[in-house]
């Protein structure tokens, strides 16, 4: 389908679809074997500005909205949903600042995040705190120019990786959700460590760890917006990311449907190709089909964040909904395409239903998204 | 015309102007010769630039964001070579230059070399040229040296590394089939690279966005101080009989062993092709 992409959005396409074929493609097997972090591959997406699309001009970024920021991880995430999360969760430690940060804060982080010189992170999940996010436990304690923070934040994409952490934690307990404010934490900062690395699934480029802060004492401004603004700047960079999560799933989807046709093409049985069978046709046909709608409704709802709509969150939970389940569903159909052989460590196939898992799992499962969706329906109808 | 020097050191941050010679070549490694005239057929083939020609690229970008400077992309070809000083510019190059005339159609790489070197006499301030050991398509490794000698500047080919640039001279590395030997020359100079010498970059995304806007020049004979007679397929002193493949070099042979067992066999070997 022709998406009438704007220039600087083909060219985006093409760039990322080039360095996933020729730069990411050939590691990803290694990486997701080792479960390395991928500095080669973050270095060369670096070096290409695609860390720049999601920072504004005047921050030294190419302002590109969430659209280029989708075909960009839809892109990448085709070769490899791993590394592409590194990716894409910098760009979701970014957004804070983006959309809430004040002038000073965006001059002296954005810069070097859109260079990709380090990446960002975000830290709300907490061991106690996962759908329910209003129950963190993390605290911000006030002390004159200084917040002391004190918690364990688990689950975090870049952790030890990234330079920059924008971390949501109590600092007024009382107060429940709106108690909740947002700090900017740099790597390296006094009593702000690196606990377990997780051992995962899929997605294994990317690296998943534990944040303690133990006295960590940073800067009051460091707080991004205002105290108790936690909630908001965390629901807000969710209605902006989830296409992104949605995007991650889509590349996904569509690197193992890329693995299934070839292999049905090639696969000879009963003197044939397998392609040739009605049965494996009406798989791969309706892969196809899902993988099409899944991006013609990322791509929509992007376009509305895009021209300035912020009351996107059903649209964007729906996305996100869509997109993952089809990721589910059309990488483990490519596996039973592939039979044994997709079964197989040497084969790509298992690897998309392995990275696949954890986009209908992340920034909100797909039965919390469907909560947002439902409620918004009601909302609606009751007006 | 001599191309002036100017001074440039290692890291100084001084500019260098650097001209970098690339050639836009069919992608498919299966080239497909007209038996009438022996030339290259390009129709209905997708076109890339010379892979060697990206390592020279790749240097001459590297080069200036050491020392500073612009990188200048020159190649001699039909309009659509555009595209190929394009990529040039996404790649990291600053301005492109297209020699491109009728005339210069069907030349050998006599008339090529001759071409281009007045492409670069046009250019005026140069300190080094680099080019890629040779195109992918012809494989004759001629044009480099052949630019070189037209301008009658040194060459250097084969280089696998650019030790150092101080002022007014440059150490390189070439490589040889024993080793590589370390070579200072005086610039301006004309190098050949190998693939040995960098990994080319990835497009970025504001080199992209340069490219689409770049304004490329385009010259044509009238542009250019040159004798009509030594253009195109008519000033190519080159007859074309035969176009083959040469046989491969037959592999070494690999001895294998204990210290000892090795020395033994070396020696009968030695003794037998006494």
């Amino acid at each position: 389908m022709d998406y009438l992409f704007t220039e600087e959005q083909k060219m985006i396409r093409d760039l990322c679809r080039q360095i996933a074929r020729e730069k990411i493609a050939p590691i990803a097997a290694e990486y997701d074997r080792s479960e390395k972090f991928p500095h080669e591959a973050i270095k060369i997406i670096a070096d290409s500005d695609l860390f720049a699309i999601f920072v504004p001009v005047e921050y030294g970024g190419t302002g590109g909205g969430v659209l280029d920021l989708s075909i960009a991880t839809e892109e990448l995430s085709r070769a490899c949903g791993g590394i592409a999360v590194c990716y894409a969760a910098s760009a979701l430690g970014t957004f804070p600042i983006v959309l809430f940060g004040n002038d000073q804060q965006k001059k002296k982080y954005l810069p070097d995040l859109a260079k990709g010189k380090t990446i960002a992170a975000f830290g709300v999940t907490e061991p106690e705190a996962g759908s329910d996010a209003s129950a963190i436990k993390t605290t911000a304690e006030k002390k004159g120019d200084y917040y002391i923070l004190n918690g364990t934040k688990h689950f975090i994409d870049n952790g030890g990786e990234a330079g920059i952490y924008t971390i949501i934690a109590m600092s007024d307990r009382n107060k429940g959700a709106r108690g909740a404010s947002a700090f900017i934490v740099e790597k390296g900062t006094p009593g702000f460590t690196f606990g377990k690395k997780e051992d995962k699934l899929g997605i294994r480029a990317s690296v998943t760890s534990e944040l303690i802060f133990s006295d960590c004492k940073i800067p009051k401004e460091n707080l991004i917006a205002k105290e108790g603004m936690g909630f908001i700047v965390t629901m807000k960079t969710f209605d902006m990311s989830r296409p992104g999560v949605a995007a991650q799933a889509l590349g996904i989807a569509q690197g193992a449907l890329d693995v299934a046709v070839k292999y049905a093409r090639e696969r000879r049985q009963f003197g044939k190709s397998i392609a040739s069978f009605q049965g494996i046709q009406w798989m791969l046909a309706d892969m196809a089909t899902k993988i099409e709608a899944s991006r013609s409704l990322i791509y929509s709802c992007a376009k509305m964040i895009d021209s300035g709509n912020t009351n996107v969150a059903k649209e964007s939970a729906m996305a996100k909904l869509f997109a993952s389940d089809t990721a589910m569903q059309v990488s483990t159909d490519a596996v039973q395409i592939l039979g044994g052989y997709g079964y197989m460590r040497d084969y790509p196939a298992e690897k998309y239903m392995r990275d696949a898992k954890i986009t209908q799992i992340y920034e909100g499962t797909n039965q919390i998204q469907r909560n947002i969706i439902a409620l918004q329906l009601i909302r609606e109808a009751a007006k | 015309m001599r191309g002036s020097a100017c001074s440039s050191a290692w890291f100084s941050g001084i500019d260098m102007n650097i001209i970098v010679c690339i050639k836009q070549v069919p992608e498919t490694t299966e080239v497909r010769i007209n038996p009438e005239t022996n030339t290259l057929m390009r129709e209905g083939v997708k076109s890339i630039i010379n892979p060697f020609d990206m390592y020279a690229i790749e240097e001459g970008v590297r080069l200036k964001e050491k020392v500073g400077g612009k990188v200048t992309v020159l190649t001699m070809g039909p309009p659509q070579a555009e595209a190929a000083l394009k990529e040039a510019i996404s790649l990291g190059a600053d301005e492109a230059v297209l020699l491109s005339d009728r005339a210069f159609a069907g030349s050998d790489t006599w008339a090529t070399s001759y071409t281009l070197a007045a492409g670069v006499r046009k250019l005026k301030e140069y300190d080094l040229i680099i080019c890629g050991k040779q195109a992918s398509d012809g494989d004759t490794a001629q044009v480099g040296p052949g630019i070189a000698t037209h301008l009658d500047i040194p060459q250097v080919t084969y280089v696998k590394k650019i030790e150092e640039v101080k002022d007014k001279t440059i150490r390189v590395e070439r490589m040889t089939e024993e080793g590589y030997e370390v070579i200072e020359s005086s610039l301006p100079l004309l190098i050949t690279v190998v693939k040995e010498i960098n990994t080319p970059r990835m497009p970025s995304l504001r080199g992209l966005m340069r490219s689409k806007q770049a304004k490329i020049t385009v010259l044509g004979v009238k542009d250019l101080d040159v004798e009509a007679t030594h253009l195109g397929l008519c000033g190519s002193p080159t007859q074309v009989a035969k176009i083959f493949t040469p046989p491969a070099r037959p592999e070494g042979e690999k001895i294998e062993g204990t210290a000892e067992e090795i020395a033994v066999k070396l020696a009968e070997i030695l003794k037998r092709e006494k």
